[in-house]
């Protein structure tokens, strides 16, 4: 491994980190299983599970306390999920589920690239990650967790210099133990919400970075998440803080094997902003969907949150979620500093029998606090697409403002789309805004592009695109490719 | 194969309908390559419906007759096809597609014709490079390329839009449907010349319109008169001139008297 790693010039490569190919094929072609060997643990889950994945970490005795103030709290939930989105599922068996699964039977993870299994890093390759290959990563630092366990994270020395530390959570637990402390569920409490608490008790593993004050990232950071391992839940755990005048740019990209079982993903992701500081967090959130006829695939249960803490700092979410069988998910702001900024651009695809409630809350707490809401809801096959936003402005948010807009899209006429918009104002001195629409794509806009030549494949695939040219905009463009693409083979079979 | 006898296009008893109404009842009519045909008519008469019927539009249902373009059956082809083998249609309301950059929305165009063709797609380079002829010969506002197509345009523009994606395909027979319709004065002398400046003897133009001012920019070599359905009288471009003076009702009862 190279000692110096100079920092890569920003290259508009698409190619940088996609993980898709020119040959789009109809089949979820992230749908292969590695055969690695694995090291999991029996299922189901009980106080000793907790301590046993506290102990295969090697945490401290705070983090275990943690955990287990965090399951008792939620085992005194009695299993009752939350039933108030619009989504579908048969009762899940929490005791059925495997908790831990790490990739090599070695107890000691990885130090670096040299010690990682070849058979994950040809994985990796695979998926279009290739971790050894640092110059295609340009501009990219991979962290890559595969099942619970962070298998790589490239660029660290060069991160290092400009100070940043960003590295598998469990790391940080035990290097920086009082970052981790004063900011692990300052944002997401375990009490917050049913997967909160589940993910608070048995979090593996998860990405952490810190950007100290007045540090610009050079890089975008990334961390590339996979379900490998059957029958298994992941549940990561991610953390991010931007100290004060600091920016960084944060992605995330998710796949898992197709299997014929749902398998649970519950993630908490928590981002603290702090005066003058900058996050910007994109996901492209391609977990297996489950097949044509709605077996299997990915239940997504994810709480993510960011807190604009303190004044003029900045939370942008930008989300594209085309997989998962059932997505849940309503990545927030708390905008407490005054002049604070929040921000949510989505694209949510469902097709075949997918089901997404998706959307955003912003607490506007702070004074000239503003919020914008972007949500695209594109609905194929027999698809259900949600859209689901709070805008809470407080009694101290003077001059508040937030402007929401909600557009869906329909193909074909078994889907679905809904839009369910909370606005709550405690200052009559806010200014909230709400426009929705819902388009179809036209059988004349569909002719119209014919008439130019153009495939109705192509056709569809361009209207949709410029659907969710708003949102695409906000993605760095690599992602913006890909985004693309990631639409084009999530809707293979609904158009053409 | 296309032989130099060959008409560009060949319509025989054409019969059309939609939503079992009958439109067009029975179109005769040939183009040659290197002519301009007008298509007048009063409103409701199929005019707009032979164009789009051409083009390959789903709606409507052929029940008779044959079309046949550079000898091949049209009417067995694909909307898109027609266009990479060089039809094109001018749409008299075109539309919006939000979010679709015009450039991209070209290329995607331009790229489909190559292929057909066997050719390569363009590079961007080249692309841009005659886009902006192209965008210079058709006389358009250049900021109106860097837009989603059509949208938010206004009715010229629109119309305008439509002659400069003809430019860039240079179709072998153009059909123009009521182009000039909603256009001002200086709007459709830019559309006319540009039409104009893209005929050439290899290529044809059919153009539907309900009145006789846009004939004054694109002169006509052959004028005809769809009514109820059926083209009731063909003639020079006097023809134009003497229905601009009498009216359709003159040719509906020298219709009737005859018939």
């Amino acid at each position: 491994m190279a000692s110096s790693v100079t920092p890569p010039k920003s290259k508009a490569e698409p190619k940088v980190i996609s993980r898709t190919s020119s040959d789009l094929d109809a089949d979820y072609k992230w749908g292969f299983t590695i055969d690695i060997e694995s090291e999991v643990i029996p299922k189901g889950l009980n106080e000793d599970v907790v301590r046993l994945i506290s102990q295969k970490k090697g945490e401290p005795d705070w983090m275990l306390e943690w955990r287990l103030k965090a399951y008792r709290h939620w085992v005194k939930q009695d299993y009752r999920e939350p039933t108030w989105a619009n989504i579908q599922h048969p009762p899940i068996d929490y005791q059925d589920i495997i908790y831990y699964a790490a990739p090599g039977s070695k107890d000691d993870a990885p130090k670096s690239l040299d010690e990682v299994d070849p058979e994950i890093l040809e994985a990796f390759d695979k998926l279009g990650i290739p971790l050894a290959e640092r110059e295609r990563l340009a501009g990219v630092a991979v962290d890559a967790v595969l099942d619970s366990v962070s298998v790589a994270t490239t660029y660290q020395d060069m991160l290092e210099k400009a100070g940043i530390i960003f590295c598998p959570i469990s790391e940080a637990i035990k290097n920086h133990p009082d970052l981790v402390k004063k900011y692990l569920g300052s944002v997401v409490p375990f009490a917050d919400n049913f997967y909160a608490g589940l993910n608070s008790a048995v979090f593996s593993d998860g990405s952490f970075a810190y950007i100290p004050p007045g540090v610009r990232c050079p890089i975008e950071l990334m961390t590339y998440f996979r379900i490998n391992q059957a029958d298994s839940g992941q549940f990561e755990r991610t953390l991010i803080i931007a100290d004060k005048g600091s920016y960084v740019s944060y992605l995330e990209g998710c796949t898992a094997p197709a299997r014929k079982t749902n398998q649970l993903h519950a993630a908490v992701v928590e981002l603290v902003a702090l005066e003058d500081a900058e996050i910007k967090y994109s996901t492209l959130q391609n977990w297996f969907p489950g097949d044509k006829d709605g077996n299997g695939g990915v239940y997504n249960f994810v709480t993510k949150r960011g807190i604009c803490k303190e004044r003029n700092s900045k939370i942008s979410w930008t989300q594209v979620e085309t997989g998962s069988a059932i997505t849940w998910k309503y990545p927030s702001v708390i905008l407490k500093g005054d002049n604070s900024v929040g921000e949510f651009y989505s694209v949510a695809l469902v097709n075949n029998f997918q089901q997404a409630d998706t959307g955003t809350k912003m607490i506007h707490q702070g004074k000239n606090t503003k919020s914008t809401i972007v949500a695209k809801g594109i609905s194929a096959g027999k698809g259900n697409a949600t859209y689901r936003g709070l805008v809470k402005i407080n009694s101290g948010a003077q001059g508040a403002k937030n402007f929401t807009q909600c557009d869906s899209l329909l193909i074909g006429d078994q889907c679905g789309a809904h839009t369910v918009p909370y606005i709550e104002v405690k200052n009559s001195s806010a200014q909230v805004e709400h426009e929705a629409s819902t388009s179809k794509v036209s059988d004349d806009q569909l002719f119209y592009c014919q008439q130019r030549g153009i495939s109705v494949e192509d056709a569809h695939y361009m209207i949709i695109n410029g659907f969710c040219r708003d949102i695409f905009q906000e993605l760095p463009f690599e992602f913006a490719m890909e985004a693309g693409q990631l639409l084009k083979v999530s809707l293979e079979g609904a158009v053409g | 194969m296309t032989s130099k006898n060959t008409p560009l296009l060949e319509i025989r008893g054409l019969c059309v309908s939609a939503d079992d109404l009958e439109i067009l009842k029975g179109v005769d009519f040939t183009v040659n390559t290197g002519e301009v045909h007008a298509i007048m008519g009063p409103n409701g008469s199929g005019k707009s419906t032979l164009v789009s019927v051409l083009a390959g539009k789903p709606e409507y249902t052929v029940t008779a007759g044959t079309v046949r373009y550079q000898g091949q059956n049209l009417l067995s082809l694909e909307p898109e096809m027609r266009a990479r083998m060089g039809v094109f249609l001018a749409f008299q309301y075109p539309l919006e597609l939000p979010g679709v950059r015009a450039w991209q929305f070209l290329k995607a165009a331009v790229d489909a014709l190559r292929q057909h063709r066997g050719e390569e797609d363009m590079s961007a380079r080249d692309f841009d490079r005659m886009l902006r002829e192209k965008v210079k010969l058709v006389d358009i506002d250049p900021d109106l390329v860097k837009r989603a197509v059509n949208e938010g345009f206004s009715g010229g523009e629109k119309k305008r839009n439509e002659i400069l994606q003809m430019a860039i395909m240079e179709p072998k027979l153009a059909l123009l449907d009521e182009t000039d319709s909603g256009l001002d004065i200086d709007a459709l002398r830019i559309v006319s010349e540009g039409v104009n400046r893209l005929k050439n003897p290899a290529n044809a133009t059919v153009l539907v319109t309900h009145y006789q001012r846009i004939l004054d920019y694109i002169a006509p070599d052959h004028v005809h008169v769809l009514l109820d359905g059926r083209i009731v009288q063909s003639g020079g471009p006097s023809l134009a001139m003497e229905l601009e003076a009498k009216g359709y009702e003159w040719i509906r009862e020298a219709v009737e008297a005859s018939g």
